[in-house]
Parts: structure tokens; C-alpha cells; sequence
């Protein structure tokens, strides 16, 4: 830990130093899942404006989107990020389990679990709901066609995945058996499982495919100011998930690209007022109480279950999504 | 090009013939009309939609689409790409060719077996194969982590996969041209007294120029419009490993309609311009 913090001293040294000198140009490469494209294209500009007024340093911060599983496969493998903005604390825990990119407690370093904006999962049908769509219960009937991504490469497939779970324990006195019959009706009724949410909803929204999109609930709203809500409608769900999107710095990355400093500085900014605001009007629910507050009119209430019910990510991600897990089980050929 | 006279007598029994071998027609019309509108269907159609969509919102919208710093580092990269491949899957595949051809050793079946794997492995395995061979965790990942030697996630990534999924193109064109006017030529400038060096400039490339550049063209277009392989390694860093056809996902993803088709639209101009150009190639191959 000694060495870290010397080294960690050193690299904000270095920096200082050099921006004593002259301003500096700095990059920073953001990896990101699929529906947070807008939020960053949004906050980054900002961010760089403020640490410019700051330390006189020019910042760019670099994108990369796709499934949340993919992207943390790819930093494990070598994508070099500086910081991570994933869709569930499972992708970013792999940097710590397979390379040690990141210390093991990285989700306490931030506050609120390192997730500085929620979100939940709910469904989008097309106008006028022609098929009469109100809960989950309704996804699972025969000829319904749903459109979700695929929970072994998108974060957001998994949330929708343990949400329908979460509903079928509760219609079913908690007996695991009938919910593995729910969810396995439901993927049935799937017609495409693309790798990520941005896939998934440009497969309903552009492609025309399925009936209903089991979606971020940002997501969705952002489909209804970019496509129209005269096209679309949000449908809420009597129960959800609590869906928890978490951030690190990738320490390994960010010393050696002597970015530490920057890194951090540009996640803690996520909590800020500023970029509350502009996370409230990206149709994410914001962390800080006033602003949250300030949105709250934009989301219908929903009963929210949470991962910790599940035991946690590691735990639920063993049960459910590993090789040989729940939907292996229910999703396969012949099933 | 010497001219046949048809004698008289000769002249009724070619139109029987003709006559013959022509079906009815019906059938002929019935073709002609299934290729037509085959063609039609499934390569106007798209290319007119590409056109179409590209200037739904106007000129200047897609001028701003085409002007923008992502779109433009995509294009960039994608000719540097280009630029790179091209002329060294040229060395090799003469090199290639010219072994295969000129040359009887052991193994050489198999080394044209292997110039045609590329062909048969799915783009997106060859993209995989260097993330297992170059990803931090695979096989050379340590050493170059511990040299900070970036390959895959960055351009050198990109180079590689491309390079990969075009070497056939060369080699494919030249191997057949070499085999069928066999190496009397070479021979004879040989035995008159000329460097190896000489007869393969002065000989081999005069006779191979036509099939070379036709080769090198498909090269190109391939590795500016490859998509499965170089995705796999590319990381989708916007403005940096992000090529062409990959920035067209980017930003159809981005419900950036207008973007998408219209960098869609340099890549459609790309492949209407290799279309002339293997037209007039093909044509002077056959005059030769």
C-alpha cells in the first residue's frame, strides 16, 4: 500500500510539475456501457471546462461503448482505461478478481457504493400499448414478443433478468422452482438478444422488431425524446430492481499514464451539483438528495428489490449467469 | 486479332447451330428478368438507401456529419490502415506466389492450403486469435504489459487483423496467371544473360502487372471495409481505434442516422470505385 501511495504522490507530482511549466494536454479514456452515450457526451465538455478553470490543463476524455460485460473483458485485457463507468459492480469487481487493475475494496473509495447515479429497468411498448402490457406477468403469455439483450454480455440484460426473478419470487410465495418457470417462459418469448442495450433498443426502435423492450429506465425515456412520444410509450412495472451503475479509477492504468489525479478528480465530479443536474436530465435518478428530489416528477414509483437481496453480485452472478447457471438452465438449445 | 471469313455454305449451319443452343423465350426473358430485378433488389436498393438516407436531412447535414473530428480520425485511420496493408500483403503475396510457382519444395500443398485460411475462418475468430495471442492475458501478454508494448485495443491491433484477413487477395490473382504461363520466359532472359533480379522486373512483372493490380484493388477494398476482425480488437475509442465501417455502428447506435450513412456513403463510393476499376482491369486482362 506504501508503495502505491509513493508512486501515487509521485505521478500527481510529475503533473504538477509539468503543468507549473505550461499547461498541460491531458487524455483520459473513459469505458463505458451502451446507454450512458448521451450522459457522458453531456458531463465530459463540463468537466473539461472546470478543470481547465482549475489547473489551466486541457483534458479530453475518450469513449468507448459497448455491453458492460465486454468492456470490462476487453480493460482485463488490455484496453486501457483510465477510468471505468460500468452497468453493475460484478464487470467492475473482474479488474480486481483477474489482473488486480483496481484495489479489492474499490466500491467503498466512492460514495454510495461508487455508484453515482441509479437507474431501474422498465419496459417500452409501442404506442397505445396494442397488447395491453402492465407488469411482468404479461411478458411471459404465449405470442408476446420480447426484446432484451443478452445477460452474458450486457449489464443491463442481468438487472432485467434478476427483476423478473425478483417479481416471480414474490407472485410465488418465494419458490424458486415457479420463478425458474417464469423467466424460462419469458427468454422464450425473447426475438433477439443483441449484446448490448443500445443493440437491443435499436433492434425495437429502428429494426421494428418484438413488442416490448425491457429497457433502462434512461433509456427508454431518451427513446421518447429522440424517436418521439407520439412512437412510443414507458411502461412501469409494479416491481423492479434497484439498478446500481458503478465507476472506479483503474489505478493500475491511470499511474502508468500518470493520470491518477485527473481520474479521480473527473468521478468525483460525477457527484457534484452540476453533473446531478445534467444526470436528472438524462432521465438517470440522481444520488444527491435535492436533486433527486428536484426530478423525482419525471419517474413513477415502483417497488424496488435490491442485489444485496440476492446476496450480492458475486453471489448472484455464481447463481445465475456463470457456465451451468440459472440461465444456462432455462436458455438453451431445445429449452 | 485475326478475322474469320465465314464461307457461305458454312453460314446456315452456324445460325442452326445457334438456334440450337438458344432456349425459348420465355426462359431467356424469365432470366434475364429474376437477374435484373435480383440486382435490383438487393444491391441498388441498399445503395440507393445508403445515398438516400445520408442526405435525408439535406447537403449541409451531411457535409457536418462527414466534417466531424470522430468521423474524420475514422476515415483516417481507415486509409492508414489501408496504406500499411496493402502494399505489404503486395510483397507477400508475390513473394507467396512466386514460391508456389516457380519453386518445388516439401510442404507446398500446404503452404497453399494456408495462404487460403483467411478466406475460410470466420473475420471475428481471426480477431480473436490475436486477443489470445497479444491480450494481456494471453500468451505474449506479459512480456509486452511488462515492455508496455500495446498491440491489441490500438493500431498496431488493427494492422495485424487486416493484414490477416486480406493476405489471400494477392496471392489468389497471381497464382493461377504464374502456374498457366509457366517460367520459359524467365528462362530464356536467364540464359541471355540477366540477373535473377533483371528477368523479374523486365519478365514477370509485365506479365503479371494486370492480375497484380487487380489483386491489390480487392486487397484494398477488403481492408478498408473489414468489419468482424478489426471490431474484436479494435476497443472503440471514438476518434482513435475507431475505423470506418466501425464508426458507421457507432453512430447508427448513437441514433445518429445521418452520420452513420453518411460515412456509410464514402464506404459504398469506395466499393463503386473498385467496381470501375476492376472493370477496366478485368478488361485489359482479357485483351493481353
Amino acid at each position: 500500500m506504501n508503495n502505491i501511495y509513493t508512486i501515487f504522490v509521485a505521478a500527481v507530482l510529475a503533473v504538477l510539475a509539468s503543468s507549473n511549466v505550461q499547461a498541460a494536454d491531458v487524455q483520459i479514456l473513459n469505458v463505458s456501457n451502451d446507454p450512458t452515450r448521451e450522459l457522458f457526451k453531456e458531463i465530459n465538455p463540463v468537466f473539461a471546462k472546470n478543470w481547465k478553470a482549475k489547473t489551466g490543463d486541457t483534458v479530453t476524455i475518450n469513449q468507448s461503448h459497448a455491453g458492460s460485460g465486454k468492456q470490462a473483458r476487453s480493460v482485463i485485457e488490455g484496453l486501457e482505461a483510465d477510468v471505468v463507468t460500468l452497468a453493475l459492480a460484478y464487470d467492475v469487481d473482474q479488474l480486481y478478481q483477474k489482473r488486480k487493475l483496481i484495489p479489492e475494496k474499490w466500491q467503498t473509495l466512492l460514495p454510495h457504493n461508487s455508484s453515482p447515479y441509479l437507474s431501474t429497468m422498465v419496459f417500452l411498448v409501442r404506442k397505445g400499448n396494442p397488447l395491453g402490457v402492465k407488469d411482468w406477468d404479461d411478458l411471459v403469455k404465449p405470442g408476446v414478443s420480447i426484446v432484451t439483450p443478452n445477460p452474458k454480455t450486457s449489464g443491463g440484460a442481468r438487472w432485467n433478468f434478476l427483476a423478473a426473478w425478483g417479481y416471480a419470487l414474490k407472485h410465488n410465495n418465494n419458490d424458486e422452482a415457479a420463478a425458474k418457470v417464469f423467466v424460462n417462459k419469458l427468454f422464450k418469448n425473447a426475438a433477439v438478444l443483441d449484446t448490448g442495450a443500445r443493440g437491443s433498443t435499436t433492434s425495437f426502435v429502428e429494426r421494428e422488431i418484438g413488442d416490448v423492450l425491457i429497457t433502462w429506465e434512461n433509456e427508454g425515456h431518451l427513446v421518447l425524446r429522440e424517436f418521439g412520444a407520439d412512437k412510443f410509450e414507458i411502461v412501469t412495472p409494479s416491481l423492479s430492481i434497484l439498478a446500481e451503475p458503478p465507476v472506479a479509477v483503474v489505478e493500475d492504468y491511470a499511474r502508468k499514464h500518470g493520470t491518477t489525479e485527473v481520474a479521480t478528480e473527473y468521478l468525483t465530479f460525477l457527484y457534484s451539483k452540476e453533473a446531478q443536474e445534467i444526470i436528472g436530465k438524462n432521465f438517470y435518478r440522481p444520488v444527491d438528495k435535492d436533486i433527486a428530489a428536484k426530478y423525482a416528477k419525471q419517474f413513477k414509483p415502483l417497488e424496488l428489490i435490491n442485489i444485496a437481496q440476492f446476496g450480492g453480485w458475486e453471489a448472484a452472478q455464481k447463481k445465475f449467469f456463470a457456465d451451468e447457471g440459472v440461465f444456462d438452465e432455462i436458455y438453451g438449445p431445445g429449452k | 486479332m485475326t478475322s474469320i471469313t465465314i464461307q457461305p455454305q458454312h453460314k446456315d449451319k452456324i445460325v442452326a447451330q445457334q438456334q440450337a443452343l438458344q432456349d425459348p423465350n420465355w426462359v431467356r426473358w424469365g432470366l434475364i428478368f429474376i437477374a435484373l430485378s435480383f440486382i435490383t433488389l438487393f444491391i441498388c436498393g441498399p445503395l440507393f438507401l445508403v445515398i438516400y438516407q445520408a442526405l435525408s436531412k439535406g447537403l449541409t447535414a451531411y457535409w457536418t456529419a462527414l466534417s466531424e473530428p470522430d468521423t474524420l480520425s475514422a476515415i483516417k485511420l481507415s486509409f492508414f490502415v489501408a496504406l500499411v496493408t496493402v502494399p505489404l500483403n503486395t510483397v507477400f503475396g508475390v513473394t507467396a506466389a512466386w514460391a508456389i510457382t516457380r519453386f518445388d519444395f516439401k510442404g507446398k500443398s500446404l503452404l497453399t492450403t494456408l495462404i487460403d485460411l483467411p478466406f475460410s475462418v470466420s473475420p471475428v475468430i481471426s480477431g480473436l486469435i490475436f486477443v489470445l495471442l497479444f491480450g494481456a492475458q494471453g500468451w505474449f501478454g506479459e512480456w509486452l504489459v511488462e515492455h508496455d508494448i500495446k498491440i491489441i485495443f490500438a493500431v498496431p491491433g488493427i494492422i495485424l487483423a487486416t493484414l490477416f484477413i486480406t493476405f489471400p487477395f494477392v496471392a489468389r490473382q497471381l497464382i493461377p496467371l504464374m502456374q498457366e504461363m509457366g517460367n520459359q520466359e524467365e528462362e530464356a532472359a536467364l540464359s541471355l544473360g540477366a540477373s535473377g533480379w533483371k528477368a523479374f522486373w523486365a519478365v514477370t512483372i509485365p506479365n503479371i502487372k494486370w492480375a497484380l493490380l487487380y489483386g491489390v484493388l480487392l486487397c484494398n477494398a477488403r481492408a478498408m471495409g473489414e468489419f468482424g476482425a478489426v471490431s474484436v480488437v479494435s476497443g472503440h475509442i471514438r476518434g482513435m481505434t475507431n475505423t470506418l465501417p466501425l464508426h458507421v455502428e457507432v453512430s447508427y447506435n448513437d441514433y445518429d442516422v445521418v452520420g452513420a450513412f453518411a460515412s456509410a456513403s464514402i464506404l459504398a463510393a469506395l466499393a463503386i470505385v473498385t467496381l470501375i476499376l476492376k472493370t477496366i482491369l478485368e478488361w485489359k486482362q482479357a485483351k493481353r
